[in-house]
């Protein structure tokens, strides 16, 4: 098997669509992508919610193709969580593509990639060197570290991985994953279960706002996801990062404008653009929203800490 | 053997030394400790074991035909591995009789450097599939795994006959609606984190506040999670229990779940029949007298149903948070 992994270094990675988007706008988002995005690797897949892929999968093959012939890396990513027999399926199903790289995000599909070059997603629970050598022994070359690190353990662990010639990826933008459950809460906003949803999360293409009872915005509903309202976005911290040994940033796609916000980072990345000015411009992408870095700096996820050093 | 039924392990809570004297005292078969500090999920002030007396708990435990189970059941920081080392060494060298484990490297540390260690997969590691689940078996010779909360009975009695493990499910106490182990909304507001530091819902950062009309709202950190009106009783605040507005709706709700307690005393035949060997009773931040209560009932409710007779369960719903329980996922799919 012969898997291109590209050897550059601070590229750019685009997670999967989170949200259940209309499948043509879904297709239609990655043709725009390939066209256009100064993104170098490319995740696609259904990793919430197994009722939603039949959506998806008829597109797969065409959005491959157009982000290959774009000189994308493409990467399946896997479901976040596994339980129903259709979930198993579809994992299965994923893992068995031999010619296309596959990034893990539950235990299920570790279990199906053993002995052969995978990728390992933010769903894991990667938090340190013993675990990412462990997995690195079963073929892992990639990690997608969860967005709770903060900057101490980041640095700790790419200090520590070095010799296991594996790279290393952190989440810059877009809103952070904070939780699953095996209740689906788009459907219990509505009065329905997750075999009754009816599909509704679709009204939501950056997920369900839940507020406060004082009416500040908190939290995002995604089905059986919750993620935060506010965008994290660690434009600021990318010198920081790239110093550590981080050698790739994950924008996750929301519907503002992904090339856009692609295009902010690369720049950023390559000294073009600071971090005031980036951060300028990614916020007249999305009004009404707010930023956080708090993870990063072992505070309150939420808040938003500018201009600091991790020390 | 009887009744046709195995005779299942009935796995309790001990936050502090006399609780598991009391535990044990109460008919357990295995009491469940950690020590204190971040390498377990229920990292309180006040709770847990010092090294000397997990050694004691040991001695005590063995000389009542009972077992000790270490949690060392959350996620170390990179650069903090030592701490969680530490705590595997120290049970290898007590005789503790198993190790519940949450993290890879953890996991990877102990089958390693232990191999005769008995290790039990925690609910912290998510593995909710029969693949999952096999993943760990293979690559650790984890021996038990605890289900995490969110699966039906039928669902708990298919995985039993495609996996190599004992199970573990939990059938009675505090019910937390996310994934265990895959939760950061604590450090999302605290800035502690679940994963790393053991603790949910830190009770230094929650403040309750009364208004006039006696109205308490109750915050965590700066944020305000739940509102209620004058004498109503409330559970302990967590974010995936509190109150929250949403589009579709204009009523503060519920958006997670209602402050329930986990009671699956009356599923108890159901759960032995599908092939749960052990029986797990949450609650290690509880006092001594709601363990002996607690353990007490389930002792007596578990031979019970050994002995084909039908279990008196009453006194357990006058011991669930804010008196309203749920079998949750376990019930059926309609929960989800």
């Amino acid at each position: 098997m012969e898997i291109a992994v590209p050897e550059r270094t601070a590229a750019l990675t685009l997670g999967p669509v989170l949200f259940n988007w209309e499948a043509g706008r879904w297709r239609d988002f990655y043709f725009r992508i390939a066209d256009e995005a100064p993104v170098d690797t490319v995740c696609i897949g259904e990793v919430i919610c197994s009722k939603r892929a039949p959506f998806f999968e008829p597109h797969y093959e065409a959005v491959i193709e157009r982000l290959t012939a774009a000189g994308k890396t493409v990467v399946l990513s896997t479901l976040a969580e596994v339980m129903i027999p259709l979930d198993r399926r579809m994992v299965e199903s994923l893992c068995a593509a031999h010619d296309i790289l596959v990034e893990a995000n539950d235990g299920a599909a570790l279990y199906h990639l053993r002995g052969r070059p995978h990728h390992v997603g933010p769903f894991m629970n990667v938090y340190n060197e013993a675990t990412a050598a462990a997995l690195a022994r079963d073929g892992a070359c990639h990690f997608c570290l969860p967005p709770e690190l903060p900057a101490s353990a980041l640095r700790a662990l790419c200090e520590q991985t070095r010799g296991l010639g594996v790279s290393v990826e952190v989440q810059v933008f877009g809103r952070a994953s904070l939780a699953l459950s095996a209740r689906c809460y788009h459907a219990r906003a509505h009065g329905r279960t997750k075999d009754s949803c009816r599909f509704v999360c679709e009204e939501d293409p950056d997920g369900l706002e839940l507020r406060t009872l004082d009416g500040e915005p908190f939290l995002t509903v995604n089905g059986i996801q919750t993620l935060s309202r506010a965008y994290l976005n660690l434009v600021n911290e990318l010198d920081e990062l790239q110093s550590m040994g981080v050698a790739c940033f994950r924008l996750s796609p929301h519907t503002c404008d992904m090339v856009e916000v692609a295009t902010i980072f690369r720049s950023a990345l390559d000294q073009r653009l600071s971090p005031d000015e980036a951060t300028v411009r990614l916020a007249a992408l999305l009004p009404d929203s707010s930023f956080s870095n708090g993870f990063y700096y072992r505070k309150p996820g939420r808040t938003w800490i500018a201009g600091a050093r991790s020390g | 053997m009887s009744n046709g039924l195995t005779h299942p392990e009935l796995v309790c809570p001990a936050g502090t030394p006399a609780a598991l004297r009391a535990a044990v005292d109460a008919g357990a078969d295995a009491v469940y400790c950690g020590l204190q500090n971040e390498t377990n999920a229920r990292n309180f002030p006040g709770l847990n074991f010092t090294p000397e007396e997990l050694g004691a708990a040991v001695r005590h435990a063995h000389a009542h035909k009972a077992k000790v189970l270490l949690a060392v059941n959350t996620f170390p920081p990179a650069g903090r591995f030592a701490l969680w080392r530490d705590a595997l060494d120290l049970a290898a060298r007590i005789g503790i009789d198993a190790v519940i484990v949450a993290d890879i490297g953890v996991a990877d540390y102990a089958a390693r450097e232990y191999p005769g260690l008995r290790l039990h997969l925690s609910v912290q590691a998510g593995a909710s599939s029969p693949e999952a689940i096999r993943y760990y078996c293979d690559r650790f010779g984890i021996k038990r795994v605890v289900l995490p909360r969110i699966l039906t009975v039928a669902e708990i009695a298919a995985i039993h006959r495609q996996i190599p493990c004992e199970i573990e499910a939990f059938v009675f106490g505090n019910i937390g609606m996310m994934a265990e182990g895959r939760c950061s909304l604590t450090n999302y507001v605290t800035g502690v984190s679940t994963n790393m530091d053991g603790v949910c819902s830190p009770a230094a950062d929650v403040h309750y506040e009364e208004d006039a009309e006696r109205n308490l709202t109750i915050k965590l950190g700066p944020v305000v999670i739940d509102r209620i009106g004058g004498g109503q009783g409330a559970g302990y605040p967590t974010i995936c229990k509190g109150r929250y507005l949403c589009g579709p709706r204009n009523d503060p709700y519920y958006a997670f779940e209602e402050p329930v307690s986990l009671n699956l005393s009356a599923l108890l035949p159901d759960l032995v029949r599908a092939g749960v060997t052990a029986l797990k009773i949450e609650g290690r931040q509880r006092s001594r007298a709601y363990v002996t209560a607690v353990v007490g009932a389930f002792r007596r409710a578990v031979d019970d149903v050994l002995a084909g007779r039908e279990p008196p369960l009453a006194d357990l719903i006058a011991l669930t948070e804010g008196r309203k329980e749920t079998t949750g996922a376990f019930g059926g799919k309609a929960w989800r």
